[in-house]
C-alpha cells in the first residue's frame, strides 16, 4: 500500500516552509551581527541537524543490512524516506560552505587569510583588502615589501595543512558523493527487490552495508571535525566525532520512531506490532544514554584537567550560554531516562511521541550549542529568527520525507526477512 | 481441630518441543485448565501470558537497587571528600558536592550499575531458589537438558478428573505423563 500525502498535511508543511522563508527574508533586514553571522549560523545549524538525521537513518539502514537484522525490514521504506533528504541537506550545507569560501559569512575563521598568513604587504596595510602572504619568498616574488602580519594566529596558522579551503572542499564533496551514491544504490536495490526477491540482491545489500559502515566510521568523524569542530578553530577534542555521531544517530532513531507512529496512526504499516515499537523506543532510550555518556566524557575530562587550550570551548559555553548549554544536556538525558525507562512506556505511542518531540527540540539545541558559540561568541540571541528557521526547515524536511514515502509501497514486498519481521515478537 | 488429610494430585506432562508445548498450553487453557508452571531449559517466548504468569517485578527491584547505589555513592563521596577530610584535587577545592559533581559522576554511575546488577542477580537467584547449593526443585532432571514439563495440579483445578486430563495432554502431544499424589502439609 502506498502512502498518500494528504492535502492537509501538505498544507501544514507549506505553512512551515513559508514561515521559514519569511524569517529568512526578515532576518536579512533584522540581523545586525557581523556578516549576517546569526542568520548564516542558523542555516548551518538546521542544515547540519537535518542532514545528520538523514545520515543517521542511512547509517542505521546499512547497519541493519550488515547485521542481517530482521525486524527492521518492516521499517525499511520509512528509513529510505528519511535518508532521501540527504541531497537536500547537502545543498543547504553546500550553500553555507560556498558563503564561507567567498567570505559572505565568517563561520570558519581558518578560511580568513588575515588569520592564517604570516606576512602582509606593507603598502596594503589599512586598505580594505590587504595582501597576505604565507611566506616572505612569495611576497618577494610579487614584488611587495612584506612585514609580519599582526593579525596572524599561529594556532590556526599551524593547522592549515589540514584546514585549508581546497582540501576542505575535496573532503566535503567526497562525503556528499559517498552518501548520495550509497543512498541511491540502496534505494534502487530495495525497489528492485520488490520485483524479483532474489537472495542475490539481499547479499549484495549485506556487503554494501558493511562497506558503508567502514566508510561511515571514518567520514562521520572527519565530517564533524571539518564542518563543526573547525568552527572553534583553536580547540580540538578527540571525542568530538563520536559525540556528533551519537547526536545524529539518536535524532535519526527518534524521527524514525515518531514517523512510524504517525504512519500507523494514519492506518499504514499494519504489520508493525508493539514489539517493533518497543524496539524503536529502546533505541531512542539507549542512544540517549550513549549521547549523554559521550557529551559528559568530553566535558568532564576537559573540565577536570583544566588545560587552557582545551577548556576555552567550555568557558565560552558556560559563561555565555549557561542555561541552554546545561539545559539541553539535562533535557536530552533526563526526559528519555525517566519517561522511557519502563517497558510499557516504550510500547506506548503517546509516551514516545511526547518524549520524541521534546528531544527533537533538545538535539536541535545540541547542534545550536555546537555551532553558535564559535560564530557569535557572547553576541547571541535566541528568538524568532532561530524558531522561525527551525520551523521552516522542519517543514521542508517533513515535506521531502513524506513525498519520498508516496513513491513506493510502504512495506517491502519481497525480502528474505519479511516474514520474520512480520512475526517479530520480544 | 486438624483437617482431614487432603491429597494434592500433580500431573507432569513432558514434551520434546517448545512449540508443541506452547500450542498444547494454548489449547488446554482454552478448555479451562489452569497450568501451574512449566519447566524448561530455556525461556519460551510468548508462554507467560498463555499460562497466566504475572509480569516480573524485577525492573522495579533493579530500579530500587540502582537508587540505593546512587545514594550510597553520593553519600560516601560527600563524607570522604567534602565533610570528613576536605580534599583539593586538581585545583578544585570548592568543598561542595554540587560544584564538584562532574568529578563524582563516574563513580556514582559505576556504583549504581554495580548495585543494580548484583542486587538484581542475587534477588533473582533467591526468588527462584537457585542460589548455589540450594536443592533443585525441577520435577525431572531432563528439563535441564532437552525436555519440557508442564505441571498441572488439582489445587488450581478443583474437581478436575486426572485421568481425563492425562488423555487430553496425550492428545496434545505429550510424550510422557507422570502423576504424583502428595499429602498436603
Amino acid at each position: 500500500m502506498n502512502f498518500v500525502f494528504s492535502n492537509k498535511a501538505k498544507l501544514a508543511t507549506y505553512v512551515l516552509i513559508a514561515i521559514g522563508a519569511l524569517t529568512l527574508i526578515l532576518g536579512i533586514f533584522a540581523d545586525t551581527s557581523d556578516h549576517y553571522g546569526r542568520l548564516w549560523s542558523n542555516i548551518m545549524i538546521n542544515g547540519f541537524y537535518f542532514f545528520g538525521i538523514a545520515l543517521g537513518a542511512l547509517f542505521f539502514y546499512a547497519l541493519s543490512f550488515a547485521t542481517e537484522t530482521a525486524w527492521t525490514v518492516m521499517l525499511r521504506r520509512v528509513m529510505e524516506g528519511v535518508f532521501s533528504f540527504i541531497p537536500v541537506g547537502a545543498v543547504v550545507l553546500a550553500v553555507v560552505f560556498i558563503g564561507a569560501t567567498f567570505h559572505w559569512n565568517h563561520i570558519y575563521h581558518w578560511m580568513d587569510d588575515a588569520t592564517i598568513s604570516k606576512y602582509v604587504a606593507e603598502s596594503s596595510i589599512g586598505s580594505d583588502h590587504p595582501q597576505y602572504f604565507s611566506t616572505a619568498e612569495k611576497a618577494e616574488k610579487a614584488g611587495e615589501t612584506a612585514v609580519l602580519n599582526a593579525d596572524y594566529d599561529p594556532i590556526i596558522g599551524n593547522k592549515t595543512a589540514y584546514l585549508n579551503t581546497p582540501f576542505f572542499w575535496i573532503r566535503t564533496l567526497v562525503y556528499f558523493a559517498t552518501f548520495i551514491l550509497f543512498a541511491r544504490w540502496f534505494r534502487k536495490r530495495s525497489l528492485m527487490e520488490d520485483e524479483n526477491g532474489s537472495l542475490d540482491l539481499h547479499f549484495k545489500g549485506y556487503k554494501r552495508g558493511a562497506l558503508f559502515l567502514v566508510l561511515f566510521a571514518v567520514f562521520s568523524s572527519t565530517l564533524s571535525w571539518d564542518w563543526v569542530m573547525s568552527i572553534d578553530t583553536h580547540w580540538f577534542s578527540t571525542l568530538f566525532g563520536w559525540y556528533a555521531f551519537s547526536g545524529m544517530w539518536v535524532s535519526a532513531m527518534n524521527v524514525l520512531a515518531v514517523l512510524s507512529l504517525y504512519l500507523i496512526s494514519k492506518g499504514y504499516l499494519k504489520d508493525i506490532n508493539s514489539s517493533h515499537i518497543h524496539d524503536l523506543g529502546k533505541w531512542v532510550f539507549a542512544l540517549s544514554f550513549l549521547w549523554t555518556y559521550l557529551w559528559f566524557s568530553q566535558f568532564m575530562l576537559i573540565w577536570y584537567s583544566n588545560i587552557p587550550e582545551e577548556v576555552t570551548y567550555f568557558i565560552t559555553r558556560i559563561e555565555e550560554y549557561k542555561v541552554p548549554f546545561f539545559g539541553m544536556m539535562l533535557i536530552n538525558f533526563a526526559v528519555p531516562m525517566l519517561f522511557l525507562m519502563s517497558r510499557d512506556a516504550k510500547r506506548n505511542p503517546k509516551f514516545l511521541i511526547t518524549v520524541g518531540t521534546i528531544i527533537f527540540i533538545g538535539h536541535f539545541m545540541d547542534v545550536y550549542m555546537m555551532i553558535t558559540p564559535g560564530v557569535l561568541f557572547e553576541h547571541w540571541h535566541f528568538g524568532w529568527m532561530e524558531i522561525g528557521l527551525f520551523l521552516g526547515f522542519t517543514g521542508l524536511f517533513v515535506n521531502r520525507v513524506l513525498t519520498a514515502l508516496t513513491k513506493a509501497s510502504l512495506v517491502p514486498k519481497q525480502s528474505p526477512y519479511l516474514g520474520e519481521s512480520q512475526h517479530h515478537s520480544i | 481441630m486438624a483437617k482431614a488429610p487432603q491429597m494434592t494430585h500433580v500431573v507432569h506432562a513432558m514434551f520434546d518441543d517448545d512449540h508443541k508445548l506452547l500450542d498444547a498450553a494454548r489449547n488446554i487453557v482454552a478448555k479451562g485448565v489452569k497450568v501451574k508452571d512449566v519447566y524448561s531449559p530455556f525461556p519460551i517466548h510468548g508462554l507467560d501470558p498463555v499460562i497466566g504468569v504475572k509480569r516480573t517485578r524485577m525492573a522495579i527491584v533493579s530500579f530500587m537497587f540502582g537508587m540505593t547505589g546512587l545514594s550510597l555513592a553520593l553519600l560516601g563521596m560527600w563524607y570522604f571528600m567534602v565533610y570528613d577530610w576536605p580534599m583539593n584535587i586538581g585545583g578544585k577545592p570548592s568543598f561542595s558536592l554540587l560544584e564538584n559533581l562532574p568529578a563524582f559522576v563516574p563513580v556514582s554511575f559505576e556504583f549504581t550499575v554495580l548495585c543494580a546488577a548484583h542486587g538484581m542477580a542475587i534477588t533473582y537467584l533467591l526468588r527462584n531458589g537457585t542460589l548455589p547449593g540450594m536443592p533443585a526443585v525441577n520435577p525431572d532432571p531432563r528439563t535441564t537438558d532437552d525436555k519440557f514439563v508442564m505441571e498441572i495440579t488439582n489445587v488450581e483445578n478443583p474437581g478436575m478428573d486426572m485421568a481425563e486430563l492425562s488423555d487430553l495432554l496425550k492428545e496434545e502431544g505429550a510424550i510422557e505423563i507422570n502423576q504424583k499424589s502428595l499429602s498436603a502439609k
